[in-house]
């Protein structure tokens, strides 16, 4: 059991980390990364969606019938997002007008219908609730690490408190959405430099093997 | 296929003295005309920017390939290239930390993240500078005009009634650093047409799509030819090798889209100018118009009657 808690816990974290290793949620990242406290706030709420729609879901999954299981899926998760979205507008109504659509759209954050899929529909609801956890726990460092960036250079502040102590220029692009997609992708570069093993660079093998190459795309057209 | 000697590759067999270094260089002695003409009219800020742009162009260079595991490859040029055009790219009062943070923006998210010289789609230098204006929009359009620096705007904003034609030509005007001068870019293009490094169509049909529609439309045609920082682009921008079709008709395509698209920008556009987004915009549609204006294979597909 413990293993299996360390497995999932790792997985989530790095080896198949949503968005860094499997590029999923993307949109969301593009919205609502340029403040801390907006994207704490979405993290927060897809990882008590998703936890909670995985152990439902794991535990209705011997009732749920195989043919309509996604649009029952579909139903849990966005009872619990709803949760989140009146939550928000009863207790937060600022957090939730800064966010605006994007709590609501939660429910088509792909993460959280892939783990549905393809780990709470066959594992047991504990263990399944935790992988939930742990895959929002991903998103959400990946997503601060880019608004703390964004935030930083864009407005010069940290959680909304100004640390531009050298009244240097903020940069409007950290503001806009296209910064994401730079951060995301030098971030997605890291993480798949730091996990694919050095190569031996053979100039001479490679050469050859390209060679080889040409001359049977050659053959190919010329037999074609 | 054991003995690698034996491998022949694929036609053309074709041999050529010229090198990435030759070309490279033949470009920075082109820009050494606008680089005296920077420095003659705004002073020790174009030197500034310049050497601050190289540098940090060629140091992000280096750091890249070695992370990359790549050979470094300095010595081609091609970086200093790139700061240089991006160091006269920016307006003589930007801050020195902006510049830097520019060039860096232009190496690696223009140049290294698609895998190094070659492989490029868009120029590095106006990505950068792309970088720049969206970044901090008001230090990249504060404009001081030569020798003494006082505030003004561009004779793009100032309108055609507000300038003479030798200030325009000779680059007694504010703007970039290396955009006012005319007559030092002609020098430099006739070099690099002299040279062979630059192709006569990207510049002719870029600069002849301007001229005639800004005639068509009813406005005065030299002024748009000499305002801004058209004439510079021509010559030194949208002739990059890398980021322009190969084809002569593409190259014709490229520059009449070109063109076509800079004067909808300065006509009905909300900027002033607008060359750094015309070439941005036909950077993305190059490979396109290169399958589009494929030359015909030798021997195949004549016609379909015969």
């Amino acid at each position: 059991m413990i293993n299996n808690i360390r497995e999932a816990f790792f997985r989530n974290l790095w080896t198949e980390n949503q968005v860094v290793r499997q590029i999923l949620g993307i949109c969301s990242i593009l919205a609502v990364t340029n403040l801390m406290v907006n994207t704490l706030v979405m993290g927060l709420g897809l990882m008590f969606v998703i936890s909670l729609s995985s152990l439902t879901i794991s535990a209705l999954r011997n009732y749920i019938p195989h043919r309509v299981r996604m649009i029952v899926q579909t139903f849990i998760i966005a009872s619990y997002v709803i949760l989140v979205d009146i939550f928000l507008k009863a207790n937060y109504p600022e957090l939730s007008r800064a966010l605006g659509p994007y709590i609501g759209l939660i429910i088509t954050n792909c993460i959280i219908m892939g783990r549905a899929e393809a780990f709470a529909q066959k594992n047991t609801p504990f263990i399944s609730m935790l992988d939930g956890l742990f895959a929002g726990l991903g998103y959400t460092i990946v997503l601060m690490m880019i608004s703390f960036v964004r935030e930083l250079l864009g407005f010069g502040s940290i959680f909304g408190v100004n640390v531009n102590f050298l009244q240097l220029d903020t940069w409007t692009i950290m503001v806009m959405p296209p910064a994401a997609f730079f951060i995301i992708g030098v971030m997605i570069w890291v993480a798949t430099a730091l996990s694919t093993p050095k190569q031996t660079s053979q100039p001479a093998v490679q050469a050859l093997s390209r060679g080889q190459q040409a001359l049977a795309n050659q053959q190919v057209k010329a037999g074609n | 296929m054991e003995n690698s000697r034996l491998i022949v590759s694929p036609s053309p067999h074709v041999r050529d003295e010229d090198t990435i270094h030759k070309i490279m260089f033949a470009v920075i002695i082109g820009l050494l005309p606008v680089l005296i003409a920077a420095t003659y009219l705004f002073g020790f800020n174009a030197i500034r920017l310049v050497v601050l742009a190289s540098i940090a162009a060629v140091v992000t260079e280096a750091l890249c390939q070695k992370i990359r595991n790549q050979p470094i490859t300095l010595w081609d040029g091609s970086a200093l290239v790139t700061g240089v055009l991006i160091g006269l790219n920016v307006p003589p009062t930007l801050p020195s930390w902006m510049m830097i943070l520019g060039s860096v923006v232009a190496i690696t998210l223009g140049k290294h993240v698609f895998g190094g010289l070659g492989y490029n789609p868009f120029n590095p230098a106006l990505v950068g500078r792309a970088f720049l204006v969206v970044s901090f929009t008001l230090p990249m359009t504060y404009w001081t005009t030569p020798f003494d620096a006082v505030t003004t705007a561009t004779p793009l904003e100032l309108g055609p009634q507000a300038v003479a034609y030798p200030d325009l030509f000779f680059g007694t005007i504010a703007g970039s650093l290396g955009e006012t001068s005319a007559f030092a870019i002609l020098i430099g293009g006739i070099y690099l047409f002299y040279r062979g490094v630059l192709d006569y169509r990207i510049p002719l049909g870029y600069l002849g799509t301007v001229l005639v529609l800004t005639t068509i439309l009813g406005l005065d045609p030299l002024f748009h030819l000499l305002a801004g920082s058209l004439l510079f682009a021509a010559v030194y921008m949208a002739s990059d090798m890398v980021t322009t079709p190969v084809t002569p008709v593409g190259r014709w395509a490229f520059g009449i889209g070109a063109g076509i698209i800079l004067v909808v920008i300065r006509i009905w556009g909300s900027l002033p100018e607008g060359v750094t987004y015309s070439i941005l915009l036909m950077n993305a549609a190059t490979p396109l118009i290169n399958r589009w204006t494929r030359p015909r294979i030798y021997g195949q597909g004549v016609s379909k009657n015969a």
